[in-house]
């Protein structure tokens, strides 16, 4: 019969995969720590480079933010490496935006021997992988894992981004403050916590200063394709400003569909907005006027800004987003820890660990998305965002 | 008359799942698989014609052919490698590997074009000039004074489903081709014993649901622009459902379930809840598949004792 | 000892052999952490895999001896998950023993998902085919829906609920366990392996008992006959509904497991793409063939781990490997092959 078959046949694969696996203890740290082609860096020797390893969606829905940071880091890491001194291998693995598999990832990179985290890029993730580098004992620093529950009762796991309640009231003072609008609508994500974060604690910011909040609506994954209902409803309440907690490839569809009703209130967006002047193909006139608060512009003229976005689009042919800035910013901020740590790469992970919390608490760092970064003991990062505004296709500064 | 633009909203919505549903019935109602893929087929397509109407400057009727054409090889393609060696195996094992087919064209997808969304041109506008001399762009009708809104994207999905619809219903009835097909679908050990190419006819389904799904695509991302590699298993399974909902198998039935499909969707959304619309649209499928086991204008079998 | 097995029926030795293989491989495995030869990927690996395992026969038990096709299966497992969990965090000051408060946990899950799977099955039950599958992805996603909009909390006065927004007012002593789209976070990591085997153990009893019975055979005559074994007097609705509210249970225990191996957990895990996932390992492990289950199950999680060294490639293969597999297991050829090689088998096609 073939059930017999069928069973000796995956008993076969099981093993092979298991022999896989199992290889993996074998391997010495340089060996699999090869970085693929596509980067065409080449790793340092074996033992004289920190181990830095990230998990992160490189495939599947939430792809473009893992992605990005996978290249924004490994752009840091190449130059840090060609400078001499300090020296890093990265390694950055698949998630798929997803709890179960970052965990499977971050072992991985445990069996690697990793010595520095990057966390995991995104938030539910992340909250998944810091339980696991907190009972490790292996320091995280997340480029852009925004959510309380990250960093909550972690004394070894530090944020890049800003927390989404920071944002969710700095955006309502800032509206507030600036007269921006009057009366509000809200259109969140209602299966996404970065959107739920920011929503919540906006309700709450905007109740306090006597914002009115006259609509309040929400999408999921399964129906983000259509926003008519959530547009009409904000535009029968007399919304005179959106507040869009989102990534940009939904806001994308909302500016698009509130243009083809001819409906024109002021858009406020958070640091997920950005990136929505780089997709291929937006007509950056539906963006025009949009505000939002961010931490990076990859319009900047600064030299750092412009080295960074160039050199990320000889490489991979895009714009950076903020995601890839994040990264970018979690190597140097590394970088200068270690360095001022006096920090080598024979230590184990835990004497890091200890050396970072020190480093961490007591430094600043400037880099691409803000300037005298500290971070206070709970591992928040305090970084003001910028209020930008978009005119033209391009962000202008708001104050 | 914000009823009215609901109406219209979901009509619009419907009239794509629509025409997804569309390639699913027909692939359904002759292979009697279920074809997870097809939404993926869509992303396929919707690329296609991104890429040639945005990169190559190529006109927008020739991006969509261009599109059709690489969809209907890709589908006769994936039938031949991956469905035909399994006609004799169990229905439950073509599922899975169409499931398998969906996962390779999404990764596929994302290593060929990036995980970076791009936005579709849309193609349905009429451009003017107005009396100061500026460029007009107008992408839909106006009625009441402007109360009421309809975009030209709808008004052309609309009208395109409707005449695959007719064009199908014609082709099954009245072709050589469309008759085979309806000879398979009823029973196939009987068609083949009148001389039909079973194989040959399962192979043209697919083909015809593939080419169909490109010209799905192309609605889709110009209704609603933003196409990653993820951009069709969603309304992939939508899709699938108003297929079922209208009766799986019929032509008439998909067109009617995803309308209705489409229209439920905004209405739970407009006037129950944003948040609980997908739980609504599937409370209100499992009622009516309670009621009518068969779907809206399914075909009640009768079981032979 | 051969002459006494080869005395007993054929499916008994089959069930004496999975459970000898699942005892052999978690000796293996336990001992292989004993002695630290095991690396920390495959290790982490281990409660999930457990928990699909279960996944994985509990749903055989509905697909492969019931006979109907089940598209979502992830949906018990959420109930079981969220209400496992929280159980299990209520009861933290309670049951300080951690894997008694998981063995509570998983009862009270498996009750809520068998539950879940009566209100379901009366509905579904009545249905037939692909209608019967759209039915149940329906209710998979319904439960994701409401799982995504419900908030539990817990303070001095008790349990409070609400549902699409936070309304539970919770006094200062008041923790909010289930917060919508966020899930239930800060979850104790409470599952170990040996939980796992043993819930793997009561499963495949639990199955393997069913099977066997009366009530069994009744399930499988309604599977090849309906109306055969309604016209003898098999009560087809209660012997469906026993089929599909164990199978619920056992999903809703596994859930409870997978859970608590996590920091954290959100209701869109458990959405379609889990249940088709648990689908996949019960059709190559063969229709209503458990031990099959079990090895496609702990194949299938491992291999995209194994595959990471084609880095971006990895979920290409996967799918690769998936259609190759499918294809070479329905080949013809190589089952008439197989038929000759082993010539005391009976052929007998498999009905789906």
């Amino acid at each position: 019969m073939k059930k017999k078959f069928l069973s000796l046949l995956l008993a076969m694969v099981m093993v092979l995969s298991l022999a896989a696996c199992g290889g993996d203890t074998e391997e010495t740290p340089a060996e699999s720590g090869e970085t693929p082609a596509e980067e065409g860096s080449e790793a340092p020797a074996e033992g004289t480079a920190f181990l830095l390893g990230g998990t992160g969606p490189l495939t599947g829905g939430a792809a473009i933010y893992g992605n990005a940071a996978y290249r924004g880091a490994q752009i840091a890491v190449d130059e840090i490496n060609a400078m001499g001194g300090v020296q890093f291998d990265l390694r950055y693995e698949d998630d798929q935006h997803d709890a179960e598999k970052a965990v499977n990832a971050y072992n991985v990179l445990k069996d690697w021997g990793m010595q520095l985290s990057l966390g995991s890029v995104t938030s539910k993730p992340c909250e998944a992988t810091a339980a696991e580098t907190y009972a490790d004992r292996i320091f995280a620093l997340t480029p852009s894992a925004s959510s309380t529950a990250t960093t909550e009762g972690k004394d070894n796991m530090f944020q890049m981004c800003f927390m989404d309640p920071n944002q969710g009231s700095a955006s309502a003072t800032y509206i507030s403050e600036k007269g921006l609008g009057t009366k509000v609508a809200i259109i969140w994500k209602n299966d996404d916590v970065y959107s739920k974060g920011i929503h919540d604690t906006f309700v709450a910011e905007a109740a306090e200063l006597n914002l009115a909040i006259v609509s309040d609506t929400t999408f999921a994954d399964g129906n983000d394709t259509d926003f008519s209902v959530q547009l009409a409803d904000a535009q029968a309440n007399d919304a005179d400003l959106v507040f869009l907690p989102m990534y940009y490839q939904p806001a994308s569809l909302i500016l698009s569909q509130a243009n083809s009703m001819g409906y024109n209130p002021k858009w406020f967006g958070v640091d997920g907005m950005d990136g929505i002047l780089t997709m291929e193909g937006f007509d950056p006139a539906l963006a025009e006027g949009v505000m939002l608060l961010t931490p990076f512009n990859a319009d900047a003229t600064d030299d750092k800004t412009v080295a960074f976005v160039t050199e990320y689009q000889d490489r991979y042919g895009e714009t950076p987003n903020q995601f890839a800035a994040d990264a970018y910013d979690c190597v140097y901020a590394y970088k200068q820890a270690l360095e001022a740590a006096g920090a080598t790469p024979d230590m184990t992970a835990e004497e890091l660990c200890d050396l970072m919390i020190q480093q961490f608490t007591s430094m600043t760092f400037d880099g691409l998305t803000g300037e005298g970064m500290t971070w206070d003991a709970t591992g928040a990062v305090s970084k003001s965002p910028k209020g930008m505004v978009i005119e033209n296709g391009a962000y202008v500064g708001l104050d | 008359m914000t009823f009215l633009n609901f109406l219209i909203s979901g009509i619009s919505l419907g009239s794509i799942y629509a025409i997804i549903a569309l390639g699913y019935t027909m692939v359904y109602g002759i292979a009697k698989m279920l074809n997870f893929a097809h939404g993926d087929v869509i992303m396929v397509g919707a690329y296609i014609c991104f890429y040639a109407v945005s990169r190559y400057s190529m006109p927008p009727l020739v991006g969509v052919l261009l599109a059709m054409l690489v969809c209907t090889v890709l589908g006769i393609v994936v039938e031949r490698l991956a469905y035909k060696p399994l006609r004799a195996a169990p229905s439950l094992a073509v599922l899975i590997t169409a499931i398998g087919v969906s996962y390779f064209l999404q990764n596929a997808a994302l290593l060929l074009w990036s995980s970076n969304p791009k936005v579709f041109p849309n193609a349905f506008v009429l451009k003017s000039v107005d009396a100061e001399g500026n460029e007009v762009v107008k992408n839909g009708v106006e009625l009441f004074a402007g109360q009421l809104k309809i975009s030209y994207v709808t008004l052309a999905t609309i009208l395109i489903c409707i005449i695959i619809m007719l064009a199908l219903t014609w082709f099954t009835s009245k072709t050589k081709m469309g008759k085979a097909m309806r000879a398979c679908s009823e029973d196939k050990g009987a068609a083949q014993l009148m001389g039909i190419n079973v194989n040959a006819t399962i192979s043209m389904t697919f083909a015809i649901g593939s080419g169909l799904a490109a010209v799905a695509g192309v609605l889709l991302c110009s209704a609603y622009p933003t196409l990653v590699p993820t951009t069709g298993s969603m309304p992939g399974i939508k899709a699938f459902t108003a297929a079922v909902f209208g009766g799986i198998g019929s032509i008439p039935g998909a067109l009617l379930g995803g309308l209705l499909l489409g229209v439920i969707e905004i209405f739970a959304k407009a006037y129950i809840s944003t948040q609980l619309s997908d739980a609504i649209v599937f409370a209100v499928l499992i009622v009516v598949l309670l009621v009518k086991p068969a779907g809206l204008l399914g075909k009640q079998i009768r079981e032979k004792v | 000892m051969a002459n006494k097995l080869s005395g007993l029926r054929k499916s008994t030795r089959r069930n004496f052999l999975t459970y000898a293989l699942v005892i052999l491989a978690f000796i293996v495995l336990q001992a292989l952490i004993t002695t630290g030869s095991i690396s920390s990927s495959l290790k982490g690996m281990l409660v999930p895999i457990c928990a699909y395992v279960v996944m994985a026969v509990s749903l055989n038990l509905t697909v492969g001896v019931l006979g109907e096709l089940s598209l979502g299966h992830a949906g018990f497992m959420s109930v079981g998950a969220f209400t496992g969990v929280a159980t299990a965090i209520l009861l933290q000051d309670v049951i300080p023993m951690a894997p008694l408060r998981l063995a509570v946990g998983m009862a009270v899950g498996a009750a809520f998902a068998a539950l879940a799977g009566f209100l379901i099955g009366i509905p579904v039950l009545r249905l037939k085919g692909d209608y019967l599958a759209i039915v149940t992805l329906a209710f998979g996603e319904i439960i994701k829906s409401i799982f995504n909009n419900l908030y539990m909390g817990v303070d001095s006065k008790g349990l409070h609920f609400s549902l699409l927004s936070d309304t539970t007012n919770l006094d200062e002593t008041g923790t909010l366990i289930i917060g919508g789209p966020m899930g239930i976070g800060g979850i104790q990591k409470i599952s170990t392996f040996a939980a796992g085997f043993v819930l793997v153990m009561i499963t495949l009893v639990v199955v393997f008992h069913l099977v066997g019975s009366r009530a069994g055979r009744a399930i499988m005559a309604i599977r090849d006959n309906r109306i055969a074994a309604e016209s003898v007097g098999v009560n087809v609705t209660k012997y469906k509904m026993m089929a599909f509210v164990t199978s619920a249970a056992l999903a809703g225990a596994a859930g409870t497991l997978f859970a608590a191996n996590y920091s954290t957990i959100v209701a869109n895990k458990f959405d379609f793409n889990t249940s088709i996932l648990v689908l996949v390992f019960v059709v190559l492990g063969g229709l209503g063939n458990m031990l099959g289950s079990i090895i496609a199950a702990a194949a299938l999680t491992i291999l995209p781990e194994a595959l990471r060294e084609f880095s971006d490639y990895r979920m290409l293969v996967y799918a690769i490997v998936l259609i190759l597999v499918m294809l070479a297991t329905n080949n013809p050829t190589l089952k008439s092959l197989l038929a000759r090689l082993r010539p005391g088998n009976r052929e007998k096609k498999e009905a789906v």
